[in-house]
């Protein structure tokens, strides 16, 4: 399936690069329909691969990149079923979403995620499955998971921790702050700064650099500098769940979806 | 090179806004709402917050900045990272 136009995601292959495109309002939340087209899309990416030699991941949506996972169904659904089976399915769902992050991780493509806008928690753990992230000269980065009483849970910290100084790390994470493109920058997140609305332009220029390089080489070069941290990625799972499972959690998450003195996108 | 006064920051950070938010200077000050006056919510607070650190070339952590709604507070945060 060279191209596909669904409710939350579409993709096509222009100049021989895969894109991506996510648009599901109001800043594409990563829930059931969300991850059932990204599966979708994992599947069809070694078709699409063969005649590719980079994939392009961005937002068409003006909020951002994505504000991560969609917690007022995560809220909805808790409150649907009996305790034990919630937590089944927040594993189910997890252990598919990583399957997705870990396809994406793991492809001979080359990667590249043009961010803009909120970048926030899963949308921020997609962005960092890929190989290099150009952003937006306005894009702003957070974990923001601690103010619910949970961690990322989409494959984020194994990731960051590949990528950045554990330090650097346990900042983001223990504060949950936002920081912008230059601190992203600085600390060797982002490699590209884009200027306002030009971060996909940008990504394009880069996927049409790489397509100049040998596909077989090109992918050993990445599979020798970007190991994926498959039992961190198990442990974090299990580490979710366990959090997940407390009373405080469904509290933050119910003011959140009941809207309950809370600022989606500050502290 | 020294700091500039509060003053001078606030009047920065209000031209800012003005400027942004297509809102006339002169009907912002010191202690208005910012959200209220400029009508906006916490996305476009965030896309403020990105702007004024790129501005004055700081980094304030959002945190910093709960339950400060008011220009003056604010420009006294940012006072505080230059």
């Amino acid at each position: 399936m060279n191209e596909f136009r669904g409710q939350t995601l579409s993709w096509q292959v222009v100049n021989g690069a895969i894109e991506l495109a996510l648009h599901r309002d109001p800043c594409n939340e990563i829930g059931s329909l969300t991850l059932d087209e990204l599966e979708q899309f994992a599947a069809a990416l070694p078709g699409l691969a063969k005649e590719a030699h980079a994939l392009i991941i961005h937002s068409t949506l003006k909020a951002g990149f994505s504000a991560g996972a969609d917690l007022r169904e995560l809220f909805q659904r808790g409150q649907e079923m009996e305790r034990a089976a919630a937590l089944r399915g927040v594993r189910e769902f997890l252990e598919r979403i990583h399957a997705v992050m870990n396809a994406l991780d793991a492809t001979p493509l080359t990667t590249i995620a043009a961010v803009h806008g909120v970048t926030f928690g899963g949308g921020f753990e997609l962005a960092l499955v890929c190989d290099i992230i150009v952003a937006d000269r306005m894009a702003r980065f957070c974990f923001p998971e601690l103010r619910l009483g949970l961690i990322p849970g989409f494959g984020g910290i194994p990731r960051l921790k590949r990528d950045l100084g554990n330090a650097v790390v346990r900042d983001l994470l223990l504060t949950g702050r936002s920081f912008n493109v230059m601190k992203a920058q600085q600390i060797g997140l982002v490699s590209q700064i884009a200027a306002e609305r030009e971060a996909l332009r940008v990504a394009r220029a880069t996927a049409s650099q790489v397509g100049k390089f040998d596909r077989r080489t090109a992918a050993a070069a990445k599979d020798f500098v970007k190991p994926i941290p498959y039992e961190e990625l198990k442990r974090e799972i299990d580490i979710f769940c366990d959090l997940y499972s407390r009373p405080a959690v469904e509290e933050g998450l119910r003011k959140f979806a009941k809207n309950e003195g809370v600022q989606p996108y500050l502290p | 090179m020294s700091a500039p006064t509060i003053d001078h920051t606030l009047d920065e950070i209000l031209n800012l806004a003005a400027a942004h938010f297509k809102v006339p200077r002169e009907k912002l000050t010191p202690d208005d709402d910012f959200f209220k006056t400029l009508g906006i919510d916490s996305l476009q607070a965030l896309d403020l917050l990105t702007r004024l650190e790129h501005h004055f070339r700081i980094e304030l952590p959002d945190y910093e900045l709960q339950g400060v709604s008011d220009f003056r507070t604010l420009a006294n945060r940012i006072q505080a990272r230059l």
